[in-house]
């Protein structure tokens, strides 16, 4: 495989938000906010990180990802697609009737989708099978969820945080989009998280904090998680919901609707 | 005697599935902090390394359990049958049957018979729950001679099952073993006056209730329908074409369990008169099992009672 320059992956991740934007323009529907703002770290799994090969979707010895937020959706669509799972055609199919790209991640229609999501809070809980079944195996891929902030207000989170630690489950890596926005408004003022780092690690969990924006950050972190023995890792992961479109960046508003054609002219130019 | 007979349903499951795990080396079981209630520990002292205690956490059990089949492992998840249905049923509905995990859910201390603790863990909605779930096969097996057939059929058999026990001793209905069929009711009794279709430990009081009419000279027809989901269509129908009158009975809420199912199969098809017997749309009280299945009119004297009111019904 490639192995891509930081200057790469920042290009590749652009190309992911230009995808993004157009996909949804072209649905009249989706969630551009919380997908934008986790372009960065999902380029870095799908371009550097993650051991994979898009030929083989169902190749026992991968790396899993589990888009938890499974309204960001859209930006693991462009990954896959522009990783050759599947035709970039088919993005422009997304949320249309008989389409393969569904409205939420369908691990029964879209190659490369481990597995379904949507309804919040259960990925890491899924990852936690996930590296329990390689540990049993004896296989030496990793488990990487990528979970929202907003999502974390789920109690099942918290469970699967207890479980992860008491069974030492050091091949799991969980990556926190901290974007400080659900669809209501500001986290902050929906229902705080914080002390969100303490309770982490309080739950016995290793924690790295980054810009999930600055693609250097987030794959120092990620390569970093996976030398860590012993425990799981969480990368809480700051970044701006909506990151690279100037009218899109830290505004409520774009958490789950479509621009419209002059709004998606100027997003894909400011993403160009 | 079959082996299993002495044992409650959940003794033979534990053991059915220790027995299992030694053949195959995919299953895995998953408790919730009941495995010592669940018979599961059976399995936990034979293979720890491929039981995974999670805690009182039912939720975080069923994900885990949809990872571990999406990674080509067997997990069978026990817990009560109140905890395994409603509890964790937004897991089961997106983990596990909208993605199709090969996950086995098996829950003990169903229904009414639960007995003494009192409605919080009388599961009495399990059944409509699971069979609403696309993909799902719900058995709820007669005795423990047809649970270790059934724990068998859903080891062997790709997609998600959920097998409902009981925590009590059940009557032995197949003393000298049984061939569990996914999909297919087993006649038990042959008649012609009228059928009664019943499943879990109202079959032991339906084949009783035949016996008990069969001296008056009324021959009823007993199917145990412990394969509720999928459901045999066929047998409900001729049941219908052949007796001409129904009567259901299940340890379970009238809404959504086996008698709406038969009674959906019988208005498509040949609509004969039709009595279920069930819980009526309430919650029960803590008691001895068999009284509270007296208050909730689920004896074999019910049963009786109700076949002579549908065939009095039939023209």
């Amino acid at each position: 495989m490639t192995e891509y320059s930081i200057e790469d992956l920042q290009a590749i991740a652009r190309k992911l938000r230009r995808h993004v934007i157009s996909m949804i323009s072209a649905a009249g529907s989706g969630h551009p906010g919380g997908s934008l703002s986790a372009a960065d770290i999902v380029t870095a799994l799908y371009f550097r990180v993650m051991r994979h090969d898009p030929a083989n979707p169902h190749w026992p010895d991968r790396d899993r990802f589990i888009m938890s937020k499974g309204h960001a959706a859209p930006v693991l669509y462009a990954a896959l697609a522009e990783c050759g799972y599947f035709p970039l055609e088919w993005m422009t199919t997304l949320r249309q009737t008989g389409t393969c790209l569904q409205g939420h991640t369908d691990s029964r229609l879209t190659p490369g989708v481990d597995m379904s999501a949507g309804s919040l809070g259960q990925g890491l809980s899924i990852g936690i099978g996930m590296a329990l079944a390689a540990r049993l195996d004896k296989k030496d891929y990793r488990t990487y969820v990528l979970l929202g902030d907003g999502e974390c207000q789920e109690g099942q989170i918290w469970e699967a945080a207890m479980f992860a630690p008491n069974y030492n489950l050091d091949n799991l890596t969980a990556i926190v989009d901290y974007n400080g926005l659900q669809l209501d408004g500001f986290t902050r003022q929906i229902m705080d998280l914080e002390p969100f780092v303490d309770k982490w690690r309080s739950f016995k969990w290793e924690v790295l904090q980054v810009d999930g924006n600055d693609m250097k950050q987030v794959i120092d972190a990620l390569q970093k998680a996976g030398q860590v023995k012993g425990k799981p890792v969480v990368i809480v992961a700051k970044t701006a919901k909506g990151k690279g479109v100037s009218f899109m960046e830290n505004n409520v508003d774009w958490h789950g609707k479509a621009p419209s054609k002059v709004e998606t002219e100027i997003a894909l130019r400011e993403l160009a | 005697m079959n082996a299993y007979a002495e044992l409650t349903t959940r003794e033979a499951f534990g053991k059915a599935l220790t027995e299992l795990g030694g053949q195959d080396t995919r299953i895995i079981v998953l408790d919730a902090d009941l495995s010592r209630s669940t018979m599961t520990k059976y399995f936990a002292q034979a293979f720890p390394d491929r039981f995974i205690q999670c805690g009182l956490a039912e939720q975080n059990m069923i994900s885990i359990a949809a990872g571990l089949a999406s990674c080509g492992k067997i997990p069978f998840a026990s817990t009560f049958a109140v905890f395994a249905s409603s509890r964790c049923f937004d897991q089961v509905r997106m983990c596990v049957a909208q993605p199709r995990t090969n996950v086995k859910i098996v829950s003990t201390h169903g229904g009414i018979t639960v007995g003494e603790d009192g409605s919080s863990h009388q599961a009495i909605e399990d059944i409509a729950l699971y069979c609403s779930l696309p993909n799902f096969n719900v058995v709820v097996p007669a005795d423990s001679i047809e649970t270790v057939e059934a724990i068998r059929a859903a080891a062997v058999n790709e997609g998600p099952f959920y097998v409902r026990l009981g925590r009590s001793k059940t009557p032995v209905v197949y003393p000298s073993g049984c061939s569990f069929r996914l999909g297919k009711a087993d006649m038990l009794r042959e008649g012609g006056d009228a059928a009664i279709i019943a499943t879990g430990i109202m079959v032991y009081r339906a084949v009783e209730a035949a016996d008990t009419l069969g001296k008056s000279g009324i021959r009823c027809r007993v199917l145990n329908m412990s394969s509720i989901k999928p459901v045999d269509r066929q047998a409900i129908d001729a049941a219908a074409v052949e007796t001409g009158a129904v009567v259901t009975a299940e340890e379970h809420l009238l809404h959504g369990g086996l008698g709406s199912i038969v009674a959906q199969v019988l208005a498509s098809g040949t609509p004969v008169p039709l009595a279920s017997l069930g819980i009526k749309d309430t919650y029960c009280k803590s008691g001895k099992p068999e009284e509270l299945l007296e208050a909730n009119g689920l004896t074999a004297a019910d049963i009786v009672e109700a076949v002579k009111g549908v065939l009095a019904r039939k023209k």
